[in-house]
Protein backbone atom coordinates (compact mmCIF):
# COMPACT_ATOMS: atom_id res chain seq x y z
CA UNK A 1 0.00 0.00 0.00
CA UNK A 2 1.05 3.38 -0.81
CA UNK A 3 2.13 5.40 2.21
CA UNK A 4 2.22 9.18 1.44
CA UNK A 5 2.97 11.70 4.27
CA UNK A 6 0.94 14.39 3.00
CA UNK A 7 2.88 17.68 5.32
CA UNK A 8 6.50 16.22 3.95
CA UNK A 9 4.95 15.36 -0.04
CA UNK A 10 6.52 12.57 0.00
CA UNK A 11 5.08 8.96 -1.20
CA UNK A 12 6.62 5.49 -0.90
CA UNK A 13 6.01 2.62 -2.66
CA UNK A 14 6.80 -1.31 -2.68
CA UNK A 15 8.42 -3.19 -5.23
CA UNK A 16 8.80 -7.00 -4.73
CA UNK A 17 11.03 -8.56 -7.41
CA UNK A 18 9.53 -12.57 -7.80
CA UNK A 19 10.47 -15.10 -9.42
CA UNK A 20 12.45 -19.33 -9.28
CA UNK A 21 15.15 -19.72 -7.36
CA UNK A 22 18.20 -18.67 -8.52
CA UNK A 23 16.57 -16.11 -11.91
CA UNK A 24 18.33 -13.15 -10.78
CA UNK A 25 16.04 -11.15 -8.64
CA UNK A 26 18.98 -10.42 -6.49
CA UNK A 27 21.77 -9.98 -8.88
CA UNK A 28 19.01 -7.12 -10.51
CA UNK A 29 19.33 -5.34 -6.74
CA UNK A 30 22.72 -5.63 -7.03
CA UNK A 31 23.47 -3.95 -9.77
CA UNK A 32 20.93 -1.00 -8.81
CA UNK A 33 22.72 -0.60 -5.57
CA UNK A 34 26.13 -0.64 -7.46
CA UNK A 35 25.31 1.65 -10.75
CA UNK A 36 22.86 4.43 -7.96
CA UNK A 37 24.30 7.54 -6.99
CA UNK A 38 24.95 7.01 -2.83
CA UNK A 39 23.08 10.00 -2.24
CA UNK A 40 19.86 8.46 -3.48
CA UNK A 41 20.59 5.16 -2.09
CA UNK A 42 20.50 3.28 1.09
CA UNK A 43 22.39 0.49 2.16
CA UNK A 44 21.17 -2.82 0.61
CA UNK A 45 19.82 -5.21 3.15
CA UNK A 46 20.66 -9.43 2.11
CA UNK A 47 18.82 -11.94 4.55
CA UNK A 48 20.68 -14.78 3.05
CA UNK A 49 22.07 -18.23 3.59
CA UNK A 50 25.80 -18.88 4.01
CA UNK A 51 25.95 -20.32 0.48
CA UNK A 52 24.18 -16.56 -0.20
CA UNK A 53 20.91 -17.95 -0.78
CA UNK A 54 18.04 -15.47 -0.29
CA UNK A 55 16.78 -16.59 3.54
CA UNK A 56 14.27 -14.22 3.67
CA UNK A 57 14.21 -10.86 1.81
CA UNK A 58 17.08 -8.75 -0.53
CA UNK A 59 16.13 -4.76 0.78
CA UNK A 60 17.29 -1.74 -1.60
CA UNK A 61 15.73 1.96 -0.41
CA UNK A 62 15.96 4.37 -3.31
CA UNK A 63 14.70 7.71 -3.51
CA UNK A 64 14.64 8.92 -6.98
CA UNK A 65 13.90 12.65 -6.62
CA UNK A 66 10.74 14.73 -6.78
CA UNK A 67 8.16 14.25 -9.08
CA UNK A 68 5.12 16.93 -9.52
CA UNK A 69 6.62 18.14 -6.22
CA UNK A 70 6.30 14.83 -4.49
CA UNK A 71 9.65 12.93 -2.62
CA UNK A 72 9.35 9.36 -4.57
CA UNK A 73 10.66 6.30 -2.70
CA UNK A 74 10.89 2.82 -3.93
CA UNK A 75 12.08 0.01 -1.76
CA UNK A 76 12.85 -2.95 -3.56
CA UNK A 77 12.59 -6.58 -2.35
CA UNK A 78 13.31 -9.16 -3.70
CA UNK A 79 11.82 -13.08 -2.23
CA UNK A 80 13.56 -16.16 -1.96
CA UNK A 81 12.85 -18.04 -5.11
CA UNK A 82 12.96 -21.34 -3.36
CA UNK A 83 9.99 -23.62 -3.56
CA UNK A 84 9.91 -23.97 0.38
CA UNK A 85 10.47 -20.55 1.10
CA UNK A 86 6.67 -19.76 0.86
CA UNK A 87 5.81 -18.52 4.17
CA UNK A 88 8.52 -15.96 3.74
CA UNK A 89 7.08 -14.98 0.14
CA UNK A 90 4.03 -14.46 1.61
CA UNK A 91 4.88 -12.12 4.54
CA UNK A 92 7.30 -10.15 1.55
CA UNK A 93 4.11 -9.24 -0.76
CA UNK A 94 2.26 -7.64 2.18
CA UNK A 95 1.89 -3.85 1.33
CA UNK A 96 2.88 -4.40 -2.37
CA UNK A 97 2.50 -1.78 -4.84
CA UNK A 98 4.07 -3.38 -8.00
CA UNK A 99 5.31 -6.56 -8.73
CA UNK A 100 8.31 -7.69 -11.19
CA UNK A 101 8.50 -10.99 -12.16
CA UNK A 102 11.70 -12.10 -13.09
CA UNK A 103 12.08 -15.51 -15.29
CA UNK A 104 14.68 -17.52 -16.29
CA UNK A 105 15.35 -17.94 -19.90
CA UNK A 106 16.68 -21.42 -19.63
CA UNK A 107 14.79 -23.95 -21.02
CA UNK A 108 15.35 -26.47 -17.82
CA UNK A 109 13.66 -23.66 -15.66
CA UNK A 110 10.59 -23.23 -17.63
CA UNK A 111 8.51 -25.27 -15.53
CA UNK A 112 9.90 -23.40 -12.44
CA UNK A 113 8.92 -20.33 -14.09
CA UNK A 114 5.52 -21.56 -14.51
CA UNK A 115 5.26 -23.00 -10.90
CA UNK A 116 6.63 -19.23 -9.78
CA UNK A 117 4.11 -17.46 -11.68
CA UNK A 118 1.34 -19.46 -10.43
CA UNK A 119 2.68 -19.09 -6.76
CA UNK A 120 2.78 -15.30 -7.23
CA UNK A 121 -0.94 -15.18 -8.41
CA UNK A 122 -2.37 -17.21 -5.36
CA UNK A 123 -0.12 -15.34 -2.63
CA UNK A 124 -1.03 -12.16 -3.80
CA UNK A 125 -4.89 -13.48 -3.89
CA UNK A 126 -4.35 -13.92 -0.18
CA UNK A 127 -3.43 -10.07 0.37
CA UNK A 128 -6.81 -9.19 -2.10
CA UNK A 129 -4.42 -8.18 -4.83
CA UNK A 130 -4.50 -9.75 -8.27
CA UNK A 131 -2.02 -10.06 -10.71
CA UNK A 132 -4.41 -8.59 -13.84
CA UNK A 133 -4.39 -5.08 -11.87
CA UNK A 134 -1.91 -4.67 -9.59
CA UNK A 135 1.52 -2.51 -11.47
CA UNK A 136 3.43 -5.97 -13.05
CA UNK A 137 6.19 -6.00 -15.04
CA UNK A 138 8.30 -8.97 -16.55
CA UNK A 139 11.67 -9.88 -17.20
CA UNK A 140 13.09 -12.10 -19.63
CA UNK A 141 16.51 -12.73 -17.47
CA UNK A 142 19.72 -14.89 -18.47
CA UNK A 143 19.13 -13.57 -22.54
CA UNK A 144 22.85 -14.50 -23.23
CA UNK A 145 22.93 -18.34 -22.12
CA UNK A 146 23.44 -20.12 -25.24
CA UNK A 147 19.90 -22.10 -26.00
CA UNK A 148 17.93 -19.65 -24.26
CA UNK A 149 14.14 -20.32 -24.73
CA UNK A 150 13.61 -18.06 -27.62
CA UNK A 151 11.20 -14.51 -26.82
CA UNK A 152 8.00 -15.84 -28.25
CA UNK A 153 7.64 -18.82 -26.64
CA UNK A 154 8.29 -17.94 -23.09
CA UNK A 155 5.79 -14.74 -23.51
CA UNK A 156 3.07 -17.39 -24.66
CA UNK A 157 3.82 -19.15 -21.24
CA UNK A 158 4.41 -16.33 -18.68
CA UNK A 159 2.74 -13.28 -20.19
CA UNK A 160 -0.88 -12.59 -18.59
CA UNK A 161 -1.95 -9.48 -19.06
CA UNK A 162 -0.11 -7.88 -22.62
CA UNK A 163 2.72 -6.02 -19.65
CA UNK A 164 5.28 -4.72 -20.33
CA UNK A 165 8.23 -7.33 -20.91
CA UNK A 166 11.95 -6.33 -20.65
CA UNK A 167 15.07 -8.91 -21.94
CA UNK A 168 18.08 -9.25 -19.71
CA UNK A 169 20.98 -9.89 -19.15
CA UNK A 170 21.08 -8.90 -15.12
CA UNK A 171 24.79 -9.05 -14.15
CA UNK A 172 25.86 -6.87 -17.07
CA UNK A 173 22.88 -4.83 -15.78
CA UNK A 174 21.44 -5.34 -19.17
CA UNK A 175 17.68 -4.20 -18.84
CA UNK A 176 17.77 -3.64 -15.21
CA UNK A 177 16.98 -0.19 -14.80
CA UNK A 178 14.78 -0.62 -17.91
CA UNK A 179 12.83 -3.06 -15.73
CA UNK A 180 12.85 -1.20 -12.87
CA UNK A 181 11.69 2.38 -14.65
CA UNK A 182 8.56 0.53 -16.09
CA UNK A 183 7.41 -0.43 -12.82
CA UNK A 184 8.28 2.78 -11.08
CA UNK A 185 6.26 4.38 -14.57
CA UNK A 186 3.33 1.69 -13.81
CA UNK A 187 2.56 2.33 -9.81
CA UNK A 188 3.05 5.96 -10.56
CA UNK A 189 0.39 6.19 -13.53
CA UNK A 190 -1.81 3.68 -10.55
CA UNK A 191 -1.89 6.55 -8.33
CA UNK A 192 -3.44 8.97 -10.56
CA UNK A 193 -6.05 6.62 -11.67
CA UNK A 194 -6.95 5.25 -7.93
CA UNK A 195 -7.21 8.51 -7.13
CA UNK B 1 -3.92 -2.31 -5.44
CA UNK B 2 -5.04 1.40 -4.23
CA UNK B 3 -3.93 4.51 -2.30
CA UNK B 4 -6.46 4.67 -0.11
CA UNK B 5 -3.81 4.08 2.73
CA UNK B 6 -2.37 5.69 4.92
CA UNK B 7 -2.51 9.69 4.75
CA UNK B 8 -1.31 11.76 7.27
CA UNK B 9 -1.44 14.86 8.00
CA UNK B 10 0.87 17.71 9.67
CA UNK B 11 -0.86 18.14 13.21
CA UNK B 12 -0.67 14.62 13.72
CA UNK B 13 3.01 13.96 12.50
CA UNK B 14 3.48 16.36 15.37
CA UNK B 15 1.48 14.50 17.64
CA UNK B 16 2.90 11.81 17.32
CA UNK B 17 6.18 12.86 17.98
CA UNK B 18 5.31 14.48 20.85
CA UNK B 19 4.30 11.35 22.61
CA UNK B 20 7.23 9.50 20.82
CA UNK B 21 9.71 12.40 22.66
CA UNK B 22 7.92 11.62 26.09
CA UNK B 23 8.37 7.91 25.77
CA UNK B 24 12.47 8.34 25.23
CA UNK B 25 12.45 10.49 28.09
CA UNK B 26 10.47 9.16 30.86
CA UNK B 27 12.37 5.98 29.63
CA UNK B 28 15.53 7.41 28.99
CA UNK B 29 16.06 4.93 25.96
CA UNK B 30 17.87 5.98 22.68
CA UNK B 31 15.75 6.44 20.22
CA UNK B 32 11.98 5.39 19.17
CA UNK B 33 10.23 4.79 16.27
CA UNK B 34 6.58 4.22 14.61
CA UNK B 35 6.91 2.05 11.88
CA UNK B 36 4.02 0.84 9.72
CA UNK B 37 3.34 -3.38 8.87
CA UNK B 38 4.97 -2.74 5.55
CA UNK B 39 8.04 -1.48 6.97
CA UNK B 40 7.56 1.88 6.06
CA UNK B 41 8.77 4.58 9.05
CA UNK B 42 6.15 6.89 10.12
CA UNK B 43 7.71 8.83 12.59
CA UNK B 44 10.87 8.57 14.89
CA UNK B 45 13.04 10.54 17.71
CA UNK B 46 17.09 10.34 18.68
CA UNK B 47 19.76 11.90 18.85
CA UNK B 48 22.10 9.74 16.63
CA UNK B 49 19.10 8.79 13.73
CA UNK B 50 20.88 8.63 10.79
CA UNK B 51 23.81 6.69 11.99
CA UNK B 52 21.17 4.38 12.94
CA UNK B 53 20.00 3.80 9.14
CA UNK B 54 16.27 4.52 10.07
CA UNK B 55 14.93 2.71 6.43
CA UNK B 56 16.73 -0.47 7.00
CA UNK B 57 15.76 -0.66 10.91
CA UNK B 58 11.77 0.22 9.87
CA UNK B 59 11.75 -3.03 7.17
CA UNK B 60 14.23 -4.99 8.95
CA UNK B 61 11.44 -4.82 12.20
CA UNK B 62 8.57 -5.02 9.95
CA UNK B 63 9.91 -8.19 8.78
CA UNK B 64 10.43 -9.37 11.92
CA UNK B 65 7.19 -9.06 13.39
CA UNK B 66 5.51 -9.89 10.07
CA UNK B 67 7.71 -13.66 10.67
CA UNK B 68 6.90 -13.86 14.42
CA UNK B 69 3.22 -13.21 13.66
CA UNK B 70 3.84 -16.09 11.54
CA UNK B 71 4.88 -17.95 13.70
CA UNK B 72 2.78 -17.53 16.60
CA UNK B 73 -0.25 -18.37 13.97
CA UNK B 74 1.59 -21.33 13.36
CA UNK B 75 1.86 -22.55 17.16
CA UNK B 76 -1.88 -21.25 17.57
CA UNK B 77 -1.72 -18.38 18.56
CA UNK B 78 -3.00 -14.86 17.69
CA UNK B 79 -0.05 -13.02 18.25
CA UNK B 80 3.06 -12.32 20.25
CA UNK B 81 2.44 -9.01 21.57
CA UNK B 82 5.67 -7.76 22.00
CA UNK B 83 9.37 -8.44 21.20
CA UNK B 84 12.39 -7.80 23.06
CA UNK B 85 15.86 -8.70 21.85
CA UNK B 86 18.92 -8.01 24.62
CA UNK B 87 22.18 -7.41 23.05
CA UNK B 88 25.48 -6.83 25.22
CA UNK B 89 25.12 -2.99 25.30
CA UNK B 90 22.38 -2.13 23.48
CA UNK B 91 18.59 -3.80 23.33
CA UNK B 92 15.22 -3.49 21.27
CA UNK B 93 11.55 -3.73 22.46
CA UNK B 94 8.91 -3.95 19.66
CA UNK B 95 5.19 -3.38 20.24
CA UNK B 96 2.17 -3.32 18.43
CA UNK B 97 0.06 -0.20 18.95
CA UNK B 98 -2.56 -1.72 16.75
CA UNK B 99 -3.03 -4.16 14.18
CA UNK B 100 -0.97 -1.64 11.88
CA UNK B 101 1.64 -0.08 13.72
CA UNK B 102 4.52 -0.86 15.28
CA UNK B 103 6.45 0.54 17.82
CA UNK B 104 10.17 0.10 18.47
CA UNK B 105 12.25 1.71 21.49
CA UNK B 106 15.77 1.49 21.55
CA UNK B 107 17.67 1.32 24.41
CA UNK B 108 21.00 0.58 26.58
CA UNK B 109 22.36 0.19 29.89
CA UNK B 110 20.74 3.70 30.80
CA UNK B 111 17.48 1.93 30.72
CA UNK B 112 15.81 -1.29 31.92
CA UNK B 113 13.42 -3.62 30.23
CA UNK B 114 10.89 -3.25 32.96
CA UNK B 115 11.32 0.81 32.61
CA UNK B 116 10.31 0.59 28.90
CA UNK B 117 8.02 -1.49 28.85
CA UNK B 118 5.81 0.50 31.29
CA UNK B 119 6.71 3.28 29.66
CA UNK B 120 5.65 1.96 26.34
CA UNK B 121 2.43 0.87 27.92
CA UNK B 122 1.62 4.19 28.20
CA UNK B 123 2.91 5.69 24.95
CA UNK B 124 0.95 3.03 23.07
CA UNK B 125 -2.44 4.23 24.75
CA UNK B 126 -2.12 7.70 23.84
CA UNK B 127 -0.96 6.70 20.27
CA UNK B 128 -3.97 4.27 19.72
CA UNK B 129 -6.52 7.75 19.56
CA UNK B 130 -4.00 9.86 17.28
CA UNK B 131 -4.33 6.57 14.51
CA UNK B 132 -7.84 6.04 15.21
CA UNK B 133 -8.21 10.06 14.05
CA UNK B 134 -5.62 9.19 11.21
CA UNK B 135 -7.88 6.87 10.10
CA UNK B 136 -11.04 8.57 10.31
CA UNK B 137 -9.27 11.88 8.69
CA UNK B 138 -8.08 9.91 5.70
CA UNK B 139 -11.80 8.75 5.16
CA UNK B 140 -12.78 12.51 5.69
CA UNK B 141 -10.51 14.75 4.68
CA UNK B 142 -8.07 11.88 2.91
CA UNK B 143 -10.07 12.70 0.12
CA UNK B 144 -8.37 16.02 0.06
CA UNK B 145 -5.21 14.36 0.35
CA UNK B 146 -5.80 12.34 -2.07
CA UNK B 147 -7.50 14.92 -4.77
CA UNK B 148 -3.67 16.79 -4.58
CA UNK B 149 -2.27 13.58 -4.98
CA UNK B 150 -4.54 13.10 -8.20
CA UNK B 151 -3.83 16.57 -9.05
CA UNK B 152 0.28 16.03 -8.72
CA UNK B 153 0.02 12.95 -10.84
CA UNK B 154 -3.11 13.33 -13.39
CA UNK B 155 -0.43 15.07 -16.03
CA UNK B 156 2.57 13.06 -15.07
CA UNK B 157 4.57 12.58 -18.74
CA UNK B 158 7.16 10.19 -19.69
CA UNK B 159 9.46 12.70 -18.87
CA UNK B 160 8.96 13.57 -15.58
CA UNK B 161 9.52 9.59 -14.64
CA UNK B 162 12.98 9.73 -16.91
CA UNK B 163 14.06 12.80 -15.09
CA UNK B 164 13.84 10.02 -11.82
CA UNK B 165 16.18 8.19 -13.82
CA UNK B 166 18.34 10.64 -15.06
Amino acid sequence: MTFINYAAREINCKIVYYGPGLCGKTTNLQWIYEKTNPATKGKMISLATETERTLFFDFLPLELGTIRGFRTRFHLYTVPGQVFYDASRKLILKGVDGVVFVADSQTARMDANVESLRNLKDNLKLHGFNLTTVPYVLQLNKRDIPGAVPVPEMLSALRVKNEDYFEAVAPKGVGVFETLKAAARHILISLKKAS
Amino acid sequence: MSISGTIIFEEQVQQLNQILTRLRSESNARAAFLIDRNGQQIAAVGDDLEQMDPTSLSSLTAGNVASTDALAKLIGEKEFSALVHEGERDSMLIAMVNTRIILLVLFDERSSLGLVRLRVRKATEALVPVFQEVDKRSASDGAQGKAAVAAAFAEITDDDIDSLFA
